[in-house]
Order: structure tokens, then C-alpha cells, then sequence
């Protein structure tokens, strides 16, 4: 064994190495017997070592590898990574045996005799380039040009030979060092770019919308190189000399070359492209087309006022009547404020029979209610409470809020250890809040003492849609605690966290509001009730339809809430969102519209869902212009 | 008779209406008569030209310049002058004879903003037309800080100000005259304006601004927009999804920038920014025109520097992509056709003889792409002289490749154009040509002997008779190539051609390019002894005293070395030797000079008297005794010693004569 390389290894270890004294120690300890065992295959050392840095979180590798995901994220926004991986690093299963890799597989070093060529060697990334890139680009730092500097930077596809140089064979590219030639599936080369040695950075750049590659040199393009190409490319190097090393950088670093101002090139283009798609005579016809959507999509979510004004302008039909939008309306504002018992009994009165025939809508709206009646806002506790409930409703401005697009609100759960509760979460919370409800007021109390910025911030918000439009509220102000981005809704901005004392209620009210059903005893019973009522009706439903999961989960979620000393800051909470009251009343909208014949989605949102899913598609039919076609980038 | 004739009388019978309306006593009237000829005139050239014939635009311009007239008034028949100015050029000519532009002048002295900004609409487009004097702009003094203040009133005074000055910017004067007045200052915070035209006349000022300025150009690094510095103003500026015009533009400011010494040609905004970016105007997707300004701004800004020429060589293909530039078709019915044509020809052989002026790896990959010495040749008797020019400025570049020179210049019988081109040319022309053909003539060329056949030396000694002294070094430095270790008879045939009168005129010409290369032909002249002793009887005398005159003169140690070598040389002749043995002066002189501190003027000097007391020819005792008693084997003796290891052998070499 080799004793110089059993001290070196361990130092550049623990230099690398500092997050905790222990584990360095361990690690160390461990490095150090491997090296002993193993120490004289260098290669499997280098790589194991590297392992180990992986494993123990190695803080220098940890933000390469950060930086090389935001980097990726940033230049690639239309690749989906479940379905299409992007290139991170050279194969250690796909290469050549004379290949060598080391420092997380970016490293690559010829370890062959190098006779002639037939002692070239190759070395594919780890996974082809994905259409949905658009353009891709990796750059390869000559480190050492070796003996003779025969070396070749390109692409091939999978299972190309790897004894050879890229470029010579099939589906395989290159350009190389030796004579600045490019190999295009030839043996022979066409005089390309200048040579390139010991020190420089080539760039290889794939548009997968023209299906062209240039290279570049130290930030330099250098024009295209090849026309025609294959889908599916793998990023290649090869090496045929002893001495040759070569660094691939496919984002850990920043390149050389200003590929995204390249990108920015194509992004204008196929926008420009996409702005002047020629519609020739038809105009008359986009138009009217257009007025549609936009007088569907008013309908569909109640603007009944908008909707008219914009009718009378344009000249359009409205095929829904005038009492019908209204009373859609109706229920969906009383939804959206969380009154959720009497959307119920508003839409079993105007539209009988309509929950009856959809016992799973009618389950979820249940659901709902008695999650609102945890909020303290369905009218069947807020009864109870002193102030009795205002004919204002409490949701600011609905239904005026767009649906959001895109957003899917993941529903953030952590089942760990509530599992063993859920069977019988429903009995353990009756007797266990009693007792909890007094240590959380004087809990939420004192909080509120300390922090009287909750409800001393009051914020205006002023919808100004139409001036003979009764939907919209004009002004509405609430104390505002928290301040919410308000990227996620599209028209207007709303501060769901203070929702819940919309009313005139005074400062003491805004602190008991956030109390287990406002705090009070017999709403607290109401509710239990209505659990044991939604408990048998799922039961009820079980027996009538079989089982249902999904039914069985959406109560689990809503019950755990009373396992929790404060439910609106525990691992279910997000159920208390307001946000969340806007699937069920979209639910519940496209309900009533499908009974009254009408489409149950507005066209609007199946054109922007057609438009995603095509892009989308594109990607995996390798049309790599959907990268900047993104749907998102003409959404504002 | 056509029937359109009968037309006319009745077009000017509407139009002397809309004119007669104009006298109407009633201002309203006339308020209404202005408007509805503002109405008349939109778009019809036929109308505009009418109106002026029927003197419509003095009774406009008396109505303006009325403090009597109402404002609207004044800002309609400001509007309607604008657009009567649209038309053709002769309506411009027509209302700048008019004084419209002083009328229009005045008027920015009110206080109105909306009348500014049309009277300023009317002055822009007069005075971006070719037609308009600039110089009307500066004749007032006050105007040019008038209109700086006035760049804060608004968007469109912003645009039509910038427009301005960006046209008529024209020479260092117009430069010095903006700078001092706060163009800068006043015209940096437009580049970041909101509106996108303000930004790109802004830009298009500074353009012109820093070209060929080095005053511009080191204040404009150092100004900041809003924080940043304005050179990374340009740079984003050049950014690929803008617009091409504001690409081309920010790589022109940053181009003038650098060749101004204001910015090092190392500067990654220049290396990997700007170049890039010239390189891609190259490219054909881009409109004529702006091929042709990306590779004059492309070809100047790398003139001065190998490494950008090297960058820029194997950037994107562009030795190749300047091949398309000739694919244009050069023979058209259209004449804006045949121009573009002449346009792009001329920008790429400029380009590439910026390309080649350096490189000989360059050189090579230009004369082998396509067609490229076929191109030059038929370039060099194009039509246009423009064309002209830029084939024989990338002929030049070209010959100064050894290589090209023995190859594909023979193969291609450049100097047949050549020889052509330098008939009557103008002067900027010939500057080129005869550098050229001073490549050409270098001894290695294979060209030498043709071109010496076809009676180039009248021409050439006529060259040196020429007043600008570029052509004067040219003509005697490619008769210099042509006398090295040329026959007897070209030789004679050069002092013949050029008589002596001429050569000696030479050897006091104020240049010392033209002494230099007068003194190198002479000592081409004088070399093998039979040419240097034939040349030496029949002008012996007036040589040694143009030698005689310069060793005396006040001149540079070049000056100096090149007279001592012909000296020497003339001591290497048989009988021309006796010139100086008998020349005690002479003599004197080449001693001081071998005791001088320039060891290149002691060599020279040594090599003299070295050939002198040369052992093996007639007479060698007598001239060795006569120098030994002038002191000379001292000296000898002395420089045995020198330091200089080449002058130490030169004098143990003469010393060794006296030995054998």
C-alpha cells in the first residue's frame, strides 16, 4: 500500500468538512479504515470518498448542488424533472473503461494506454437532454490537454460506442481539440473552430427548436456546427491520450458563455411569433370568439353586473338568465363567507333535488360547515355569540375572486402521529377540549396582549368595478394582522387571516374570535352535534354507496382539528383557510350550472387548460420551443 | 390631349382656396381655413406641393410669428408646416428658403408646450432631411442651451431634441458645441426614459457624440444613470431580445468609447459583449443596412488590435458570412438595389481587411474562402469608388503576407487590376494602391517581373513628385523593393527615370519617411561592385554630396546609419572607392563616427573603412599606409576592445588586413 495516499486522503477531508465536531470524527474514522482496506485502487477511492461527502453533507458540495438546482430551475423553467432529468453529471455506468471520473462525477481523466485511436475513450451524462429545455447548454474546462490534446466534446445518443471519440459514429457529434474539426456521424472531419487546449472552456450548445448545435470558446460562439439533430442527446466528452483531464460544468457553475441572453433571443422570437400568428381574414370571427370567453367566464362566476355592462358594450348574447346568475351568486357569496349551512339550505331551496342527486357534493359542503363552524363563521354557531350575524357577509368582495390558476394549494399534512388518533379522534376531542379550552384563551390572550399589531393595522381595500353593480362592496376595511402576498388571487387583494371579524366587531371581539367556534359553550355543543350528525352520514353513505377514502380522509382532516389545544396553527389548520372554501364553492357552482344544462367549467379556463396541456405536450413530442411558449409568461 | 392635363387647373383651384382662406379678415375663419388644409394635406404630396407653389407657407409663417395670432392658431400652422415638410425634398428646400427654420426657432421661446412640441415636431423632420444646411443649427448661439433646457418639458420635446442633435452632429466642432453646453448631463437620465424611442435617440446622440472624441468619450465612462455605470447602460442595451436598431447603436457608442482610448479593448464589455454583438449585425438575417453598419463598426473597432481581430475571426463563421455579402446581385434595373449592393461589398472587404491586418493564419483563412481573390480583383475596377477603396484597403492587408504574396497574388494577377487602378485615381485611392504595390514589388514576389514589364517606373517616380508625402514614401519605397538586387538595367533605368535632380530633391524632403526610403534606394542602387562603380562615374559627385550634406545635417541615427551604409558600399567599389580615399573631409568624418556613442553608427562606420583597406584589390597598401597615418589602426585597435561583441569582430577583421 501506498502510505502517502492513506495521509492525504483524510486531511483534504477534513478541510472539506466542518458542520459538527462528531460526525467529522466518525467520518474521518471511517475514511481513514477505507483507505487502509482499499488503498490501492485509487479510482474507487476518489469515489468513495466523494459518497461519503454526500453522506455526511459535505457544506461545499451541499451549495453546488443548490446553486446548480436554482441555476437549472432558472434556465430550464419548462422542464419537468419527474418525467424528463436533466443532465447533472457524467455516468459512471455509461462510459468507457479507460475512462476515469472523480469529484462528483464532473471530473473526467484518461486512464488508457493511448496508443491510437482505437484507445479513444468516451463518456455519456447521465441523462439525455430534454426537449422542454428549448436551448440547453454544459461547458467542459480543459484542465490538462494531456499527451496529444485528441479531445472531443459532444453529443450522442444512447448506446453509441464508447471506445471511440464523439463524433465519429451514428448519432454521435464532436468537436475536437487536436485540429478544431467538427465530426458530424463521420470519421472525417469538416474544419470548424479553432483548436482548443490545456485552459480553455468549450461550450456546447443544443436549440432543440431549430434542432442546430454550436459550440462555444471562452465565451465565445463560435457558429453553428451541426443542423438535423436526433432527439434524445446525451452531453459527451472523449479522450485518447494519456494526461487529458477535463472539468464538466453543466450548471454548478456559472458558464463563460451569456447563454441566457441567447435564451432571451428565442424567448423574443417565438413570442413575436406567437403575437403574429397570422389570422388573416377571420378577424371578425377571433373577436367574437374572444367577447364569448370573456362573457361566459363573467357568467360563470356571477359578475352579474359585469357581465351585463359588457354584454350591452360588445353586443353579445347572455345565454343564462338574468335571476338564475344572481341567485348562483347568491349561494356562492354565502360559501365563500364561510356561512356554508345556509349555501345549503339556499340551493336545496332553488334548486330541490340538486344535493339529493349529488350525495358526495353534499357530504363536502358538510364537511365544510362544520369546519367553519370550528372557524366560528357558519351562521349555526355564530348565532350564539353576542353580535348576531350581519347581512354583510364576511368574506370580503365575493364572489368576486377569480379562481386561481395553476396554484394547486398542496394540502401541507403531517400524519405522523395523529394516525392512531383518527378512529376515535372524534370522542377523545370531546373530553379532551374542555378542559384545553381554558388553558388556550389565557394562552391567545396574552398573545394578543403582546402583539397589538393584529388588530391596531387596518387596512382599506376598495373595489371599484362597476358603479351599478350591487356585487361588488365598495369599500370594505378589517384590522389586518397579517400581511399576505397577493399573488395567488387575480383580481384584488384579499387578507383572508382577518376574515374571520369582518363584522363591526370591536378590538376584545377580534381576540375571542379566534376561539374553538368564537368561544362560546352551547355553539362549541352545536357543533359536536353536527359532527355526530356528519359522522352518521358518512356512515350513511357508506352503507348506501361502499366505501370512500376520500370521504374518510375529508372528515379525519376536519375532526383532527379539535385535537389541537389551537387549531388554526396546527399541522390540519390550513382546513381553516378561507382559500380553502373556494374548490367547494367552485364545486358547488359547476354543480348548479350541469343541472341547469349550462357547461360546468367556463370556456376560458378550458382554452388556458388546453393551452397548458399542449405546451406540455409539446415537451414530450420534443417541440422544444414549448420552453418559452409558457402559458404563465402571458399571464399577468 | 391626356385628360389628366385638364386635372391640374382644378387640383389648384381647391388648393388656391384652402391658400385665399388664409387672408380671410376674421381670425376664426382663418383658424378653420388652417385646420381644414391640415385635413387637405395629410398624406397628399400632390396638395403639399400646391400649397407651396401658391405661397401658402410665408402667410403660415407670418400667422405663427403673429403674437397677435391665438395660440391654437399658431400651433395649426406649426402642425401644417410639419406636415408640408413629410412631402418630398423640394418641399424642404422650399420652406428652409422660406427661413421656416428661424421662424420656428423663435417660437420655442414661448411658453406653451403644446406650440414647442410642434413647432420642435416641424424642426425635426426639416432637419433630418439630407437637404437641410445642419449648420443653420448653431448659427444662433442661444438655441443649442435653449433647447437643452428645454429637454425637461416633456416626452416628446425629449424625442424630437434628441433626434435633432443625433442628425445634426456632424463634425468635432458640432461635438465640442453640444459637450460644452451639457449634452451629456442633460441627454444620460434620457437613456432609462420610459418612452422607447426617447431612449433610442438618446442613444443615437451619444453615438455620435463619442465618435472619434476622446473628450466624449473619457467623460461618458464615468457618467452614471441612476447608479449604474453607462458603459453596463450600453451593455444591457445590446442585450439580444432588444431591438436590433438599440443593439446596433450601444455597440457603436461602446465601439467609439474604445477606439477612443476611453475604454481597453480587453474590456469584457468589449471582448465579450460588443464584438459579439457587431458580429451577429454581421449575420443574414439582419437588413442590409445594418450588415453594412455592423461590419464598418465591426472592421473599425477592431482595426487597431490583433486579439480582437483573432476573437473575431472565429467568431460564429464570419469570414464565411462575409462571403454572402457578395451574393447580392450586382447588376439590377433598381438603382437603391446597385447601391445596397456597392454598400455591402465595400463594408465586407473592409471588414476583412481589418481582419487580416495582423494575422497570417487570418490572412490564409480569408484568401481560401470562396471566390475571395476573384472578388478583390473584380472589386479593384468597380464602378463605384467606394467599392474600389475597400478591395484595394483588403488587397493591402493581404499583401502583407509573404506567403499570400508568392501564391495566390501571383495565381491571381492582382497587379493587373492594380497596375490599372493606379491610372488616375484619386488620391485616397493611390495612398492604398501604391502601398500595395510596394508589397507587390518586395523581392520574393513572383509579381515583381510583370509588373516591372508593364513600365511601372514612370509611374512611380511621378508618385514622387506627388504633395501628399503618403504617396511621395510610397513611390520611392516601391522603387527602393524594385532596385534591390535588381539588373544593371533596371537600375539605370530608375536613376534615368527619376533623374538625379529629382533624387537629390528627395533626399531633403522634409519626411523623414520619404529620406529614408530615398537613402534605402540609394543604397539598393549601390550594391555588386560593377553597378555600385558604374553608378558612381556618372553621379559620384552629387551623390557624395547629398552624403556629405546629411552626415553634416541634424539628423536621427537612423538617418545616419542608413548614409554610413552607403558609404561603406560605395567604398566596396573598384574605382568608386578613390571618391572617398581622395576626401580627406570624408575620411575625418567616418573617424568621428567610428568614435561615436551609437555602436550602430560605429559599426557602420567600421564597415566603411573595412572595405577600404580590403587586402585582396588594387592599390589596398596604398589606401592601409594613408589610413594608418590618419590615426585610423588606433581607433581600430581601440574598438577591438569594445563591448559590442559584433563591432569587436568587425575591427579584429580590418585590424587583420594590416596583419596578412
Amino acid at each position: 500500500t501506498n502510505p502517502r495516499l492513506c495521509l492525504t486522503a483524510p486531511i483534504e477531508f477534513g478541510v472539506g468538512h466542518v458542520v459538527d465536531g462528531t460526525s467529522l470524527v466518525s467520518a474521518v474514522c471511517t475514511a481513514q479504515g477505507f483507505v487502509f482496506n482499499y488503498s490501492t485502487h485509487t479510482s474507487l477511492l476518489s469515489a468513495d470518498i466523494s459518497a461519503l461527502l454526500l453522506l455526511t453533507g459535505d457544506p461545499a458540495f451541499n451549495y453546488q448542488e443548490h446553486e446548480l438546482n436554482e441555476r437549472l430551475k432558472r434556465l430550464y423553467p419548462a422542464v419537468n424533472e419527474e418525467e424528463t432529468p436533466l443532465p447533472r453529471s457524467w455516468s459512471p455506468k455509461d462510459k468507457y473503461s479507460y475512462i476515469g471520473l472523480s469529484q462528483n462525477n464532473l471530473r473526467v481523466h484518461y486512464k488508457g494506454h493511448g496508443k491510437n485511436h482505437k484507445d479513444a475513450a468516451s463518456v455519456r451524462a447521465t441523462h439525455p437532454i430534454p426537449a422542454a429545455c428549448g436551448i440547453y447548454y454544459f461547458e467542459v474546462k480543459i484542465v490538462s490537454k494531456g499527451r496529444d490534446g485528441y479531445m472531443g466534446i459532444g453529443l450522442s445518443a444512447q448506446g453509441v460506442n464508447m471506445n471511440r471519440l464523439p463524433g465519429w459514429d451514428k448519432h454521435s457529434y464532436g468537436y475536437h481539440g487536436d485540429d478544431g474539426h467538427s465530426f458530424c456521424s463521420s470519421g472525417t472531419g469538416q474544419p470548424y473552430g479553432p483548436t482548443f487546449t490545456t485552459g480553455d472552456v468549450i461550450g456546447c450548445c443544443v436549440n432543440l427548436i431549430n434542432n442546430t448545435c454550436f459550440y462555444t470558446k471562452n465565451g465565445h460562439s463560435l457558429g453553428v456546427a451541426f443542423t438535423d439533430l436526433p432527439p434524445n442527446l446525451y452531453p459527451t466528452v472523449g479522450l485518447q491520450t494519456p494526461g487529458e483531464i477535463v472539468d464538466a460544468n453543466f450548471g454548478q457553475q456559472p458558464f463563460v458563455f451569456d447563454i441566457e441572453d441567447y435564451m432571451s433571443e428565442w424567448r423574443a422570437k417565438i413570442h413575436s411569433m406567437i403575437a403574429r400568428f397570422p389570422i388573416g381574414e377571420r378577424l371578425g370571427d377571433w373577436q367574437s370568439v374572444l367577447q364569448n370567453m370573456v362573457s361566459s367566464y363573467l357568467v360563470h362566476h356571477g359578475y352579474c353586473a359585469t357581465a351585463m355592462a359588457f354584454s350591452r358594450a360588445t353586443e353579445t348574447m347572455i345565454q343564462e338568465d338574468q335571476t338564475s346568475i344572481k341567485n348562483r351568486q347568491r349561494i356562492q357569496k354565502l360559501v365563500l363567507a364561510g356561512r356554508v349551512g345556509e349555501a345549503i339550505d339556499a340551493t336545496q331551496q332553488l334548486y330541490p333535488g340538486l344535493l339529493e342527486h349529488n350525495p358526495n357534493l353534499l357530504f363536502m359542503l358538510k364537511c365544510r360547515q362544520f369546519v367553519e363552524m370550528v372557524n366560528g363563521t357558519d351562521s349555526e354557531v355564530r348565532c350564539f355569540s353576542v353580535h348576531s350575524p350581519k347581512s354583510q357577509d364576511s368574506y370580503p368582495g365575493s364572489p368576486n375572486l377569480s379562481p386561481r390558476h395553476g396554484a394547486t394549494n398542496a394540502h401541507v399534512h403531517n400524519t405522523g402521529n395523529t394516525d392512531t388518533l383518527h378512529t376515535n379522534i372524534f370522542e377523545y376531542a370531546m373530553h379532551a377540549s374542555k378542559a384545553k379550552h381554558i388553558k388556550l384563551n389565557l394562552f391567545t390572550n396574552v398573545v394578543y396582549l403582546h402583539s397589538p399589531e393584529t388588530s391596531s393595522a387596518v387596512d382599506c381595500v376598495f373595489w371599484c368595478v362597476d358603479s351599478d353593480s350591487e356585487m361588488e362592496i365598495e369599500a370594505e376595511h378589517y384590522s389586518n394582522g397579517v400581511t399576505e402576498s397577493s399573488t395567488r388571487i387575480m383580481n384584488g387583494t384579499y387578507k383572508h387571516q382577518e376574515i374571520l371579524q369582518a363584522d363591526d366587531s370591536s378590538v376584545d371581539d377580534s381576540c375571542s374570535s379566534r376561539q374553538l367556534c368564537g368561544g362560546n359553550q352551547a355553539a362549541t355543543e352545536r357543533m359536536i352535534q353536527f359532527g355526530r350528525e356528519l359522522q352518521a352520514l358518512s356512515e350513511q353513505l357508506c352503507r348506501q354507496y361502499g366505501k370512500n377514502a376520500t370521504h374518510k380522509k375529508m372528515l379525519q382532516d376536519a375532526f383532527s382539528l379539535l385535537a389541537y389545544s389551537d387549531p388554526w396553527n396546527c399541522p390540519v389548520g390550513q382546513q381553516l383557510d378561507p382559500m380553502q372554501r373556494e374548490a367547494i364553492c367552485s364545486a358547488l357552482n359547476s354543480a348548479i350550472l350541469e343541472s341547469q344544462n349550462l357547461p360546468k367549467q367556463p370556456p376560458l379556463m378550458l382554452a388556458l387548460g388546453q393551452a397548458t396541456e399542449c405546451v406540455q405536450l409539446m415537451a414530450r413530442v420534443r417541440s422544444g420551443s414549448c420552453s418559452f411558449a409558457r402559458v404563465d409568461n402571458f399571464l399577468h | 390631349m391626356p385628360c389628366w392635363y385638364s386635372e391640374i387647373p382644378l387640383f389648384t383651384a381647391t388648393s388656391r382656396h384652402y391658400v385665399d382662406r388664409l387672408f380671410d379678415p376674421d381670425p376664426q375663419n382663418v383658424l378653420q381655413g388652417v385646420i381644414d388644409m391640415k385635413n387637405a394635406v395629410i398624406g397628399n404630396n400632390r396638395q403639399k406641393a400646391n400649397l407651396i407653389v401658391l405661397g401658402a407657407v410665408p402667410r403660415l409663417l407670418y400667422l405663427l410669428q403673429q403674437s397677435s395670432s391665438s395660440l391654437e392658431l399658431r400651433t395649426e400652422c406649426a402642425v401644417v408646416l410639419g406636415s408640408l415638410a413629410m412631402g418630398t425634398e423640394n418641399n424642404i428646400k422650399s420652406l428652409v428658403d422660406c427661413h421656416i427654420i428661424p421662424a420656428l426657432l423663435q417660437g420655442l421661446l414661448c411658453s406653451d408646450l403644446i406650440f414647442i412640441e410642434a413647432c420642435l415636431r416641424c424642426l425635426r423632420t426639416v432637419f433630418i432631411s439630407p437637404v437641410t444646411p445642419v449648420q443653420l443649427l448653431y448659427t444662433d448661439p442661444t438655441v443649442i442651451p435653449h433647447l437643452m433646457s428645454l429637454l425637461s418639458r416633456s416626452q416628446h420635446t425629449q424625442e424630437y431634441i434628441t433626434q435633432i442633435f443625433a442628425h445634426c452632429c456632424k463634425t468635432p466642432e458640432h461635438q465640442t458645441v453640444l459637450f460644452n453646453h451639457g449634452a451629456i448631463q442633460n441627454i444620460a437620465p434620457l437613456l432609462i426614459s420610459p418612452s422607447f424611442k426617447v431612449r433610442m435617440q438618446a442613444l443615437k446622440c451619444f453615438s455620435v457624440l463619442a465618435y472619434e472624441n476622446a473628450q466624449v468619450s473619457m467623460t461618458l465612462v464615468n457618467v452614471l444613470v441612476d447608479g449604474e455605470q453607462l458603459s453596463q447602460v450600453f451593455v444591457r442595451m445590446m442585450q439580444r431580445d432588444k431591438p436590433i436598431e438599440m443593439q446596433l447603436t450601444a455597440a457603436k457608442c461602446l465601439t467609439y468609447m474604445c477606439r477612443a482610448g476611453a475604454i481597453r479593448t480587453d474590456d469584457n464589455c468589449i471582448v465579450l459583449k460588443t464584438l459579439p454583438c457587431l458580429v451577429r449585425m454581421c449575420s443574414k438575417e439582419r437588413l442590409l443596412e445594418e450588415r453594412v453598419e455592423g461590419a464598418e463598426t465591426l472592421a473599425y473597432l477592431m482595426e487597431p488590435d490583433i486579439e480582437l481581430q483573432r476573437i473575431a475571426s472565429v467568431t460564429d463563421h464570419l469570414v464565411s458570412m462575409l462571403a454572402d455579402y457578395f451574393k447580392y446581385p450586382k447588376t439590377s434595373v433598381l438603382d437603391h438595389d446597385l447601391k445596397h449592393a456597392h454598400e455591402l461589398r465595400q463594408a465586407a472587404f473592409k471588414l476583412y481587411a481589418s481582419l487580416g491586418s495582423n494575422d497570417e493564419d487570418i490572412r490564409k483563412k480569408i484568401t481560401e474562402t470562396e471566390n475571395m481573390m476573384d472578388r478583390i480583383v473584380s472589386g479593384l475596377s468597380e464602378s463605384s469608388i467606394k467599392v474600389r477603396l475597400a478591395a484595394v484597403r483588403c488587397l493591402h492587408s493581404l499583401s502583407r503576407s509573404v506567403q499570400q504574396l508568392r501564391t495566390s497574388f501571383h495565381d491571381h494577377a492582382v497587379w493587373k487590376p492594380l497596375m490599372k487602378l493606379l491610372q488616375n485615381a484619386p488620391d485616397e485611392v493611390l495612398v492604398m494602391a501604391s502601398s500595395t504595390l510596394c508589397n507587390l514589388l518586395l523581392e520574393f514576389s513572383p509579381s515583381k517581373e510583370p509588373i516591372l514589364e508593364s513600365g511601372v517606373i514612370e509611374l512611380l517616380c511621378s508618385l514622387t513628385q506627388s504633395d501628399s508625402p503618403a504617396l511621395r514614401v510610397n513611390g520611392i519605397w516601391a522603387l527602393m523593393n524594385m532596385a534591390f538586387q535588381a539588373d544593371q538595367k533596371v537600375k539605370v533605368e530608375i536613376v534615368r527615370a527619376l533623374g538625379t535632380e529629382q533624387l537629390f530633391r528627395l533626399l531633403s524632403d522634409p519626411d523623414t519617411n520619404v529620406l529614408m526610403k530615398t537613402l534605402g534606394l540609394l543604397r539598393n542602387l549601390l550594391s555588386t561592385r560593377p553597378h555600385i562603380d558604374q553608378v558612381m562615374s556618372s553621379h559620384g559627385k552629387q551623390i557624395m554630396q547629398a552624403v556629405t550634406l546629411i552626415l553634416e545635417g541634424e539628423h536621427s541615427i537612423e538617418v545616419k546609419e542608413q548614409t554610413l551604409c552607403i558609404l561603406a558600399n560605395i567604398a566596396d567599389g573598384n574605382t568608386a572607392k578613390e571618391l572617398i580615399m581622395t576626401n580627406d573631409d570624408m575620411l575625418q568624418k567616418i573617424k568621428y563616427y567610428m568614435g561615436h556613442s551609437n555602436v550602430k553608427l560605429q559599426l557602420a562606420a567600421t564597415f566603411c573603412i573595412s572595405n577600404l583597406i580590403w587586402n585582396e584589390e588594387d592599390g589596398s597598401q596604398e589606401r592601409q599606409d594613408k589610413l594608418r597615418d590618419m590615426g585610423f589602426v588606433d581607433i581600430l585597435h581601440k574598438l577591438t576592445q569594445a563591448s559590442d561583441p559584433n563591432l569587436c569582430d568587425r575591427a579584429k577583421t580590418a585590424m587583420q588586413q594590416y596583419l596578412a
